[in-house]
């Protein structure tokens, strides 16, 4: 008996310690090196485009990044686009889906422009917008900082003389850049215009309508 | 060893140690000196054909002068000038007719004499063929200049007001990218200038309108230079640098030099040579540090043309109005180089160079190597417009398909700046931004010698500008999301802290109120409070009664058709007194009638309520209205419920808005349509009520309202005729 | 339009044609010293190649004759057809040309993505596959009796002819395989060796064939000096190094291993591969010295008699490893950074 513990004794007391000593680093790490706030959200909410315009059912971009970090899916933004849902599949080690239609599709980006002429300063684009990118004051004129916009389009909704227009931003001579060149010749089969979808040029669009039709 | 003796020899060691650094110092200035007039050698690099003996047979000349001068208002890297003309105004030659906006920019000048006929955007050379704003110029060929100041010592005029001067001419860097020639002579807190480099290497192929200036305006370069090393408080060393392909400009330089301290310093031919820093790299051994700027090791580069426009500004204060351009190619009867007015329309210079329509493919802006095709060729002439290479087919053939890159590295080993262009390559495919960054993407110059050289005829340089161009954009779109988030959170802030007050004071209001009750109660034994309380009696006698009154309908009927027929009994004295009235007070009357007549119509309004009113008594909803008006005067209005309310209706809003973009995003074209009209009609219902119960309360904004729903209307009828045609199509 | 407009007439398919041009000095001396069997090698390994090149072309839905153009597949048939023993049986230059462009290069997304030289995994293939039929070489014409003759050569190729009666030990092999007798006694009992001036009768010739159309290579530009110096230059340290003054376990003269086996060929022709080895030119060296490294370490130490392939392919492993730690200095920067340092923003 007291063989047999004399044989296991040197590897229990062995494994033991390994356990405390290791134990007490994790433990001292955790102290040491403890991380404030919950990063993750933050680095979720980095990538959101932060137009704080609601389409993925939460008030704003923080509350969506907080749900992305809950579990929620990371397709709901549409005015970030496919890109965003790569970076944050990037970020969340996921694979990146398809942009969620149900919250909107994709569009160029605009900016809000008030049709200052028919405005009656009623203030609610005002209240409206979650940026504070109109400026006026009440029976005055209001105005739309266009730097500051972020093309939310929660302000058209609420002007009771419809003065508000999304239009779509124009790309300036400074901001104007060339497009990746396309391949001389389509590098992959699946770049054919294939039987059942649309191709992005549309030219098997046609075809399609006809046949829905 | 005594302590005494240790800190001596410690002391004398370190004297040693700085005195070997000095001496190394030293040597290092001597063999940096020695090395500037000994070019080096840069990494990479590529031998093209030269092609620059079509263009040097013949003189500078010059070409008749266009009938419109289109004057884009941004020639130069920066921001757009502001115009300082009217439509339809006369401008002299050399008039000012666009203001520098901000530092980086540049003042534009009339080319020639004449009228402005448009303020437009005009065409301008450019990549992306967008057309900028600008000035047309209809000329009347006289050719009359504005005053200029011309001034014949420069040295008795103080570097910042030539610099002045130079700002006020519109010089931009005229070596093909048009940096503003005032801005890179002003640095600002950098380290002490001691280099001037003037840039007459010209290395792309074709161009050779610096060449032809060397060669026959070299002493207007060489009093430029001077005019430079003024104003940069006379650096220790000037350098020309010039390509040894051009025997004969070196040698007009060398003539025109003589006398002077600066030298002339030859190289072998090799693109590209001519890229600033490439050039510093040739002449000084040095490297601009990466994201810096040539100031930042004591470096001022300058372009041949540039020297002689500074000298042609100063000396008789002409502005920038012209340059030399260099017209080749096969497709042209005449190829030489033309000092031409800015703003020429290139389709003029063309027609004067005998252009085949047939032979010609293409019209680039710039050499072949970094220029770029023109999709238009009203495009004018511009600060930065080095050459107009017209070149047939068989010249420079279109580029064969892509083949897939073999990773041949042929482009890494000529590319000047020691990057791995196929590896910028495969990220630029992929869109990986943080490896393009880590591969040096911003340091590549867009030479283009990487896409010569490349087996597969992959647009290399097209990849790297469109990856630059897309990581530029990403950061600004990271900073202007950044500010929003802020934006954001501060006004949530502002909201909650807003919110926090009012219920505060309420809070306060409340206990105040609860206070004086209770204190009222405390005290009304007191004579005061008896006072008080009767007087409290009075107010509430004297509420009650109006309240009463108010309330009574019948009360308000009378009241209402009192002033009806007192607001009637006015107009009519109004209409009286107008027929009688002489002419000169008619207006006046008119309007006080008008007024009076709106009166009435606001009466009858009045009235026609309060019989609505009486005929509904019983207990009249206006007089409920009126006792909570009261109330609410008197009580603070009950927060919770309704700041939850207005909670609950931004929460409805959101919902509506996504459920809305849901069933959008579901829907067909047709159906996205019809959902549109139905929310349009919605909106136009909505819009109609609102109208009426505007005209209804007078609503000052009435007007405003009525245009709006007239719009709506036609958006609405647009809509639907969109609808029908679409339905008609399937 | 993009800039540049000018370009250089060197394209794809001219690289590939200047790389089978280098090669013919080579494969005129395997003609001259071992017959015809490298020629028959070469037609099968190029037909079988290009019709698989054509075939995967068809199936992913891409322009055949716009990837046929470009060569490359010919390349490697070319290699692999001059890697193989002459006279093997038919179906090893068919299965090894499948192999090296279905598996090697066409599995991987085609020219430009493949990370394995595709002649080097097709006789890789071969020799784990087949290792009798593939260490069978024949000897020089002049020591056995005459190279087999058309009609033989096409017997062995295609018929069931035995090649028993004209395969020789190679060089590498005899060095090997005789671990107890002094080299100057190899050097005077074996007739390969005591025939040939140092190297081994033929294959010097051979390997001076392939050094030479290394060089026009070189001289045209389309390859850098950096891996082929590096590969050479590691053997002949390594073989000075262990050269034992001709002793009984000697590994071998440098110019034995210099000029025998693959040497020459690898150097030149099969490290040079863009696609597969680094990419800057220290990355080249690094590559280089490591090719000649694994080929020293197999030839004297392993169970393989030459070793080239497996070299090439292990470095190919290394070669992203390389690239990452061999960043030129980009001008203005101070230190050459690593790729994986990504800058912080």
């Amino acid at each position: 008996m007291l063989e047999w513990f004399s044989a296991i004794s040197t590897p229990l007391l062995v494994l033991g310690g390994m356990a405390l000593a290791f134990g007490a680093l994790l433990g001292f790490a955790a102290v040491r090196f403890r991380v404030e706030g919950d990063p993750l959200v933050e680095q979720v909410d980095a990538l959101l485009p932060q137009t704080q315009c609601g389409q993925c059912g939460y008030p704003g971009c923080r509350p969506y990044a907080e749900a992305i970090v809950n579990g929620d899916q990371i397709n709901k933004c549409p005015p970030g686009g496919q890109a965003t849902i790569n970076e944050l599949a990037n970020l969340l080690d996921m694979e990146p889906m398809p942009l969620d239609a149900e919250h909107g599709v994709e569009d160029v980006k605009k900016v809000a422009f008030i049709r200052e002429a028919e405005c009656i300063g009623c203030t609610k684009c005002i209240q409206a917008c979650p940026v504070d990118a109109i400026v006026g004051a009440a029976k005055y004129m209001h105005t739309v900082i266009v730097d500051e916009c972020t093309g939310c389009d929660l302000c058209v909704e609420p002007c009771p003389v419809d003065c508000i227009d999304m239009v779509p931003l124009e790309t300036s001579l400074q901001d104007w850049h060339p497009e990746i060149p396309e391949d001389g010749v389509k590098l992959i089969a699946s770049d054919r215009p294939q039987r059942g979808t649309l191709s992005s040029d549309g030219s098997r669009g046609d075809k399609n309508k006809r046949d829905a039709a | 060893m005594s302590p005494e003796q240790e800190t001596r020899t410690r002391q004398d060691r370190r004297h040693s140690a700085e005195e070997r650094r000095a001496a190394r110092e030293a040597q290092l200035i001597a063999s940096e000196q020695q090395r500037a007039l000994k070019p080096n050698d840069f990494p990479g690099g590529i031998h093209p054909p030269e092609n620059k003996h079509q263009s040097t047979g013949e003189p500078i000349g010059s070409i008749p002068l266009a009938d419109d001068l289109f004057v884009p208002l941004v020639q130069h890297v920066g921001t757009t000038a502001l115009p300082l003309v009217k439509l339809g105004e006369r401008v002299l030659k050399g008039q000012k007719i666009g203001e520098a906006d901000g530092l980086i920019s540049c003042a534009v000048h009339a080319p020639s004499s004449g009228t402005v006929v448009a303020l437009e955007p005009v065409p301008v050379p450019h990549p992306s063929g967008m057309p900028v704003d600008g000035v047309v110029i209809r000329t009347d060929g006289k050719e009359e200049w504005c005053d200029l100041q011309p001034c014949e010592d420069f040295r008795k005029v103080a570097p910042v007001d030539l610099l002045e001067k130079i700002r006020e001419c519109g010089i931009a860097g005229l070596g093909g990218a048009g940096f503003p020639a005032a801005v890179k002579l002003d640095p600002h807190g950098g380290t002490e200038i001691d280099t001037l480099i003037i840039n007459g290497t010209e290395c792309e192929p074709y161009i050779t309108a610096d060449d032809m200036t060397m060669r026959e305006r070299a002493s207007e370069i060489i009093a430029g230079v001077e005019i430079l090393a003024y104003i940069l408080d006379e650096p220790e060393r000037v350098l020309i640098g010039i390509e040894d392909n051009k025997p004969e400009a070196i040698e007009a330089m060398r003539k025109a030099a003589e006398g002077t301290r600066f030298d002339i310093v030859v190289y072998p031919t090799k693109y590209p040579s001519g890229g600033e820093k490439q050039l510093i790299q040739i002449l000084t051994g040095r490297e601009v540090p990466n994201k810096g700027l040539p100031a930042n090791v004591g470096i001022i580069c300058h372009n041949t043309g540039t020297a002689r426009a500074v000298y042609r500004a100063v000396r008789y204060g002409e502005p920038l109005i012209s340059r030399v351009t260099t017209v080749v190619g096969e497709a042209l009867e005449r190829q030489r180089n033309i000092d031409v007015p800015l703003g020429t329309p290139i389709r003029h210079i063309l027609k004067h160079h005998g252009a085949h329509r047939g032979l010609m493919q293409r019209i680039i802006h710039g050499g072949p190597m970094m220029g770029f095709t023109l999709e238009d060729d009203s495009a004018p002439v511009i600060k930065t417009t080095t050459c107009i290479l017209v070149p047939t087919k068989e010249e420079l053939p279109p580029p064969p398909p892509a083949q897939p890159c073999i990773r041949c590295g042929f482009c890494a080993e000529v590319c000047p700046a020691s990057l791995l262009p196929q590896q910028l390559y495969w990220y630029a495919r992929a869109e990986d931004r943080e490896k393009l960054q880590a591969y040096n993407l911003f340091d590549c110059i867009e030479c283009g010698a990487c896409s010569y050289v490349c087996p597969s005829s992959i647009p290399l340089v097209q990849y790297y500008r469109a990856a630059k161009g897309d990581i530029r954009i990403a950061e600004e779109e990271k900073e202007k999301s950044d500010r929003a988030r802020e934006r954001f959170e501060f006004r949530k802030l502002r909201l909650e802290k807003a919110e926090k007050e009012k219920e505060e004071k309420r809070k306060a209001r409340r206990e105040a109120a609860e206070q004086a009750r209770r204190q009222r109660e405390q005290e009304s034994d007191s004579p005061e409070a008896q006072a008080a309380k009767q007087e409290a009696d009075v107010v509430a006698a004297a509420l009650a009664r109006v309240k009463a009154k108010q309330a009574s309908p019948e009360q308000q009927l009378a009241r209402a058709q009192r002033s009806l027929t007192s607001a009637e009994h006015r107009v009519e004295r109004m209409e009286k007194k107008l027929a009688d009235a002489p002419a000169e007070q008619r207006d006046q009357l008119a309007a006080q009638l008008k007024a009076a007549q709106l009166k009435v119509e606001e009466a009858r309004q009045k009235l026609a309520k309060a019989e609505a009113a009486a005929n509904t008594s019983g207990s009249p909803p206006s007089a409920v209205e009126d006792a909570a008006d009261v109330q609410s005067g008197t009580a603070a209005p009950v927060p919770g419920p309704v700041s939850e309310e207005r909670k609950d209706k931004a929460k409805q809003a959101i919902e509506r808005a996504r459920a809305a973009a849901a069933a959008r995003a579901s829907m067909s074209d047709a159906d996205k349509l019809a959902a549109e009209i139905e929310a349009m009609k919605a909106r136009v219902a909505k819009s109609e009520a609102r109208l009426q119960k505007a005209r209804d309360e007078n609503d000052p904004n009435v007007d405003a309202f009525a245009t709006a729903l007239e719009k709506m209307r036609n958006k609405l009828e647009e809509k639907m005729r969109e609808q029908n045609n679409g339905g008609g199509a399937d | 339009m993009s800039s540049p407009h000018a370009r250089a007439g060197d394209r794809t398919a001219r690289v590939m044609l200047q790389v089978a041009l280098a090669a013919i000095p080579g494969v005129l001396a395997l003609v001259v010293y071992f017959g015809i069997g490298v020629l028959i090698n070469i037609a099968l390994c190029t037909v079988t190649a290009l019709l698989c090149e054509a075939g995967v072309m068809k199936l992913r839905g891409r322009p055949v004759a716009f990837y046929l153009k470009d060569y490359s597949a010919f390349i490697t048939a070319l290699l692999l057809g001059i890697a193989l023993p002459p006279y093997c049986a038919w179906w090893l230059p068919v299965v090894g040309s499948a192999a090296a462009i279905i598996l090697s290069k066409q599995l991987y997304g085609g020219i430009g993505y493949n990370p394995f030289n595709p002649a080097m995994v097709g006789y890789v293939v071969l020799l784990i596959s087949f290792p009798v039929e593939m260490t069978r070489w024949v000897g020089p014409g002049e020591l056995i009796m005459g190279s087999p003759s058309i009609s033989e050569a096409f017997a062995l190729v295609f018929g069931n002819y035995s090649i028993d009666g004209f395969t020789r030990a190679t060089p590498l092999e005899i060095v090997r395989l005789n671990q107890s007798v002094l080299l100057s006694q190899l050097y005077e009992t074996e007739p390969m060796l005591a025939r040939g001036n140092l190297a081994g009768f033929g294959w010097e010739a051979v390997n001076a064939g392939f050094l030479l159309g290394g060089l026009y290579l070189l001289y045209r530009g389309i390859i850098t000096w950096h891996a082929p110096v590096g590969m050479l230059a590691t053997i002949l340290l390594l073989s000075l190094m262990f050269y034992d003054s001709g002793s009984s376990l000697s590994e071998g003269s440098p110019i034995l291993h210099l000029f025998s086996g693959a040497t020459m060929l690898g150097a030149f022709f099969i490290i040079t591969d863009p696609v597969s080895g680094a990419t800057s030119n220290r990355g080249r060296l690094i590559f280089g010295i490591g090719v000649g490294l694994i080929t020293y370490v197999i030839r004297a130490w392993g169970s393989y008699p030459d070793a080239v392939a497996f070299a090439v392919l292990l470095m190919n492993f290394a070669a992203p490893t390389i690239d990452n730690y061999t960043l030129p200095r980009t001008y203005g920067h101070k230190a050459p950074r690593k790729a994986t340092d990504v800058e912080e923003q």
